[in-house]
């Protein structure tokens, strides 16, 4: 059995009294694209800021691809090559589409503390970040402040920066939130191309992207795992329905 | 280093750090609650003094000045809360701090135009004249137990408004979430005003409960002000209790600091090394208390905000 | 800091190519033609004060690559001017006066207080960032005032300006007027090639969402850093020159109440803009000098008018230039 790209063991979070992550256990195998799924509140995305470093666990091990991180802080693991999309959306807004994408590229290339080249007209830089705008679509927008983008286009380069890190796991906080059908489709064809380049662990309420992209999903339900499985298998679970899904499927 | 002289001292320290407190309360409450960098604080404290001064002369009699004086010093804190800081509630810190400096270089300077560079005087009330014995051989001015006493019944009063009165569990809540208060349907431009008017008040009373005894000029805030903000940067920023602390931990090391750092550098040092190097390590000393402290906790000793 | 701030001052920025050649090429064009003006109308003070001017725009320049730039506001930024003009006094109190020797001593000076007292400060955040720096120069003030044999709380008086390589190039006021010039033009052009390099695009990156740049794989805080030694560098520089220009050094050098008219003068200019600095240390200046002479108590006049400046015209001068720009060319 091969090594998990992602091992989290014993995992507990609380906020004075309330509990938001309680023994989470889970692992994430390499190349898998693993869903997280539950209802709001359910402790989603404090468990996937547990595993990016911004949230510190009260108890528990984080084991990224064997190594243990529990103790790094989010930039040491974005170098170690794992790297997330935000819930709310996360840019530079008064920066241009393509620096903000090339600001990704620059981390993990050379030397930061360089003080007079340009570094907008660095191609090194430049040409990686297009790639990655071209990936998610928006290459048209290179140019444009990243404010100024829609909201689906904000999302696009949200995922733009998160490719571009070229990272070996990925975290998806809810990526088809807040976005149309259309667009929605076009981000699950994506994430669909790049099923088995790297690792994903996917966090979202849209069940229909969730079925067309999991290998396996599990149910978090007030802070703990209640099951992890093919998704067949957690769809026809009576437990999960009853938790959630039975919400889900109106 | 008698054993008397020291518990001059610690007086003396008790009495700045209660002093400090007055200030830092309505310091680090407009700040909590309001989110607003008041550098004009210190201002409201030299007003206390100026108009305590002012009434004196008027109607010769310290309580009726005393009473006169707040209520003209909480008159003007509204007047400039009206005028200036209700603009500047949710604006950057940079541009409160930009304009409240403008604040302190305008009144510092009206002051000395309406009453000049002088230093002034204001006479301890005769009942409180003098020193008492309070043991064997330590004679201490009734004035400064005054303003201990003060002080310390303005604390207590302090907490018991705002731990168990309803106006004081919204100040309470205000200083830990503003916007969640105001969400609530409380009043909150009210809410800010009584928060304002009251710590101007507080620094006021300071100011004139000061003015027996020092000389009253010109900057005299300036400085006071600096403590204060230490105070509160130490105390955690919206907390009344961290003030409290804070406040007295600061007086008391200040002073002490001043009066016996050459001593206690003798013990290692040279005397003339000790005597160069003794008011400036005194000096430094709640500057570095400040960053050891912040260097623990970044947020201070007890943050109102749950950050 | 609030997106409406910096939102007012790079609004400014729209007519970049013209604005970002035009004015800075202005402004030093002015600079440079001060001396003769000076001469032709017979006006020397005119030199003195523009030497002040550049002086204090060094530093203020640097401190907008702190606060426009890096969001980092600085209370304590005065101390490094101190600190550089202390070395200059010191020095040149034991005999040394060799501004080859003076000015590395003073901006390695400086950037080592950067260095030390940053590492601490960097660790807070918001209001108590600002009280924390502000704290630091206090220290360093109350350092000078306790140093009797360097005068103390008077200061100390320099016998002459620095020598360079035994030549006394700053002995005359024109000299040295040019010299200041020349270190306020490198000062500029460094600071504006560094906001645009790789390393100034993760401290402005880290002004906006400090967060994302963490989760890129940037430690925000030693960018932080190393923006602060270079800031506090130039402060050194900045004290050189104060301490030469006026052949005194003193405690208040290093006040806070210097530091806060530095901030004044940055934001008054237009913070985030390098320009800005410099145009906000000639109007602060100017506005210092037109005003005493009016009145004793001038600040009578100029602090409501920080206040006014504060509360309606955000983005400072350099947004007035920009709205009458984009007036004028429809």
């Amino acid at each position: 059995m091969a090594e998990p790209m992602l091992h989290l063991e014993g995992l507990r979070k609380s906020f004075g009294s309330l509990i938001v992550t309680d023994d989470v256990t889970l692992d994430v195998m390499p190349g898998e694209m693993h869903a997280i799924i539950g209802p709001n509140g359910a402790g989603k995305t404090t468990l996937i800021n547990q595993i990016s470093g911004l949230t510190a666990p009260d108890e528990g091990r984080i084991l990224f691809a064997g190594n243990d991180v529990t103790a790094l802080p989010p930039e040491a693991r974005a170098l170690r090559g794992l790297s997330r999309s935000f819930q709310i959306t996360s840019i530079l807004p008064g920066f241009p589409v393509i620096e903000n994408v090339a600001l990704a590229v620059q981390a993990r290339t050379g030397s930061s503390l360089r003080f007079v080249r340009r570094a907008a007209d660095e191609a090194t830089l430049n040409v990686p970040a297009m790639a990655a705008l071209e990936q998610t679509g928006i290459a048209d927008r290179a140019h444009a402040r990243a404010g100024e983008l829609s909201h689906g286009e904000k999302r696009a380069l949200e995922l733009a920066i998160a490719l571009a890190m070229k990272p070996t796991l990925l975290l998806l906080d809810e990526p088809m939130a807040g976005i149309g059908r259309e667009e929605a489709e076009g981000q699950v064809e994506l994430l669909l191309r790049l099923k088995g380049q790297l690792t994903m662990v996917l966090v979202e309420h849209d069940m229909a992207a969730v079925f067309a992209l999991a290998d396996r999903i599990s149910v978090l339900i007030r802070g703990q795992v209640l099951t992890t499985g093919l998704p067949a298998d957690v769809r026809a679970d009576p437990q999960v329905v009853a938790a959630y899904l039975g919400e889900q499927m109106e | 280093m008698s054993g008397t002289l020291f518990l001059v001292q610690v007086l003396n320290g008790l009495q700045l750090g209660v002093l400090l407190f007055l200030i830092a309360a309505g310091l680090t409450l407009v700040f909590g609650v309001m989110d607003f960098i008041n550098l004009a604080h210190g201002v409201q404290y030299m007003l206390g003094a100026y108009l305590a001064v002012a009434f004196y002369g008027v109607v010769g009699n310290f309580l009726a000045a005393l009473v006169l004086a707040l209520v003209a010093a909480l008159a003007f804190g509204l007047l400039l809360e009206f005028l200036v800081f209700r603009h500047l509630y949710g604006r950057d810190h940079l541009d409160q701090v930009i304009a409240t400096f403008g604040i302190i270089l305008f009144l510092n300077h009206a002051v000395r135009l309406i009453w000049g560079a002088a230093p002034l005087t204001l006479p301890v009330p005769d009942f409180f004249a003098g020193t008492v014995v309070l043991m064997g051989g330590l004679l201490y001015p009734v004035w400064r137990l005054v303003i201990i006493a003060s002080g310390l019944a303005v604390a207590l009063g302090l907490y018991v408004l705002v731990t168990y009165t309803r106006l004081g569990m919204l100040v309470r809540a205000g200083a830990t979430n503003a916007p969640m208060v105001s969400a609530l349907g409380v009043d909150i431009g009210r809410l800010f005003m009584f928060v304002f008017g009251f710590g101007t008040m507080l620094a006021g009373f300071a100011g004139i409960m000061i003015a027996p005894i020092i000389s009253v000029e010109p900057g005299m805030g300036t400085n006071i002000l600096i403590l204060a903000l230490v105070v509160i940067v130490i105390g955690g920023i919206g907390s009344i209790r961290g003030a409290f602390v804070a406040a007295l931990l600061i007086g008391l090391v200040d002073t002490l600091g001043r009066s016996f750092s050459i001593d206690i550098l003798r013990m290692v040092m040279g005397p003339s090394p000790a005597r160069m190097a003794g008011p400036a390590i005194a000096s430094m000393l709640i500057y570095v208390l400040m960053a050891i402290v912040l260097y623990i906790r970044p947020a201070g000793l007890f943050p109102a905000r749950g950050r | 800091m609030t997106a409406a701030t910096l939102a007012a001052a790079s609004r400014s920025r729209l007519l970049r190519p013209t604005r970002d050649v035009a004015l800075p090429l202005l402004i030093f064009l002015m600079f440079a033609l001060l001396p003769l003006f000076a001469w032709l109308t017979a006006q020397q003070y005119l030199l003195d004060l523009g030497a002040r001017m550049m002086v204090f725009a060094v530093a203020a320049v640097a401190l907008d690559l702190l606060v426009g730039y890096g969001g980092l506001i600085s209370f304590g930024h005065a101390g490094f001017i101190g600190l550089g003009a202390y070395a200059v006094g010191i020095l040149s109190a034991q005999g040394i006066d060799d501004a080859l020797v003076s000015l590395p001593v003073a901006i390695a000076v400086s950037m080592l207080f950067a260095w030390l007292t940053g590492i601490v400060c960097l660790r807070t955040k918001g209001v108590y960032f600002i009280m924390i720096t502000l704290a630091f120069g206090q220290m360093v003030y109350f350092i000078a005032t306790s140093l009797a044999p360097y005068g103390g709380d008077n200061g100390l008086t320099i016998a002459a300006r620095n020598t360079v390589a035994g030549w006394k190039l700053l002995k005359s006021d024109r000299a040295f007027y040019y010299v200041a010039l020349i270190c306020l033009l490198a000062t500029y052009l460094l600071c504006r090639a560094l906001v645009v390099s790789r390393f100034g695009r993760v401290l402005r990156g880290s002004r906006e969402n400090a967060t994302r740049m963490a989760t890129i794989g940037f430690t925000v805080r030693r960018f932080q850093l190393v923006a602060y030694v270079i800031s506090g560098g130039f402060g050194g520089l900045s004290g050189f020159l104060l301490a030469n220009s006026t052949e005194f050094v003193s405690p208040a050098y290093m006040s806070w109440q210097q530091s806060g008219e530095l901030i004044v003068m940055v934001i008054l200019g237009g913070v985030g803009t390098l320009d800005g600095a410099i145009l906000g240390t000639v109007a602060y200046l100017v506005a210092e000098e037109w005003l005493s002479g009016l009145t004793e108590n001038w600040q009578v006049i100029f602090g409501p008018l920080l206040v006014l400046a504060v509360l309606f015209a955000r983005g400072g001068l350099i947004g007035l230039v920009s709205r009458f720009w984009r007036f004028g060319h429809g």
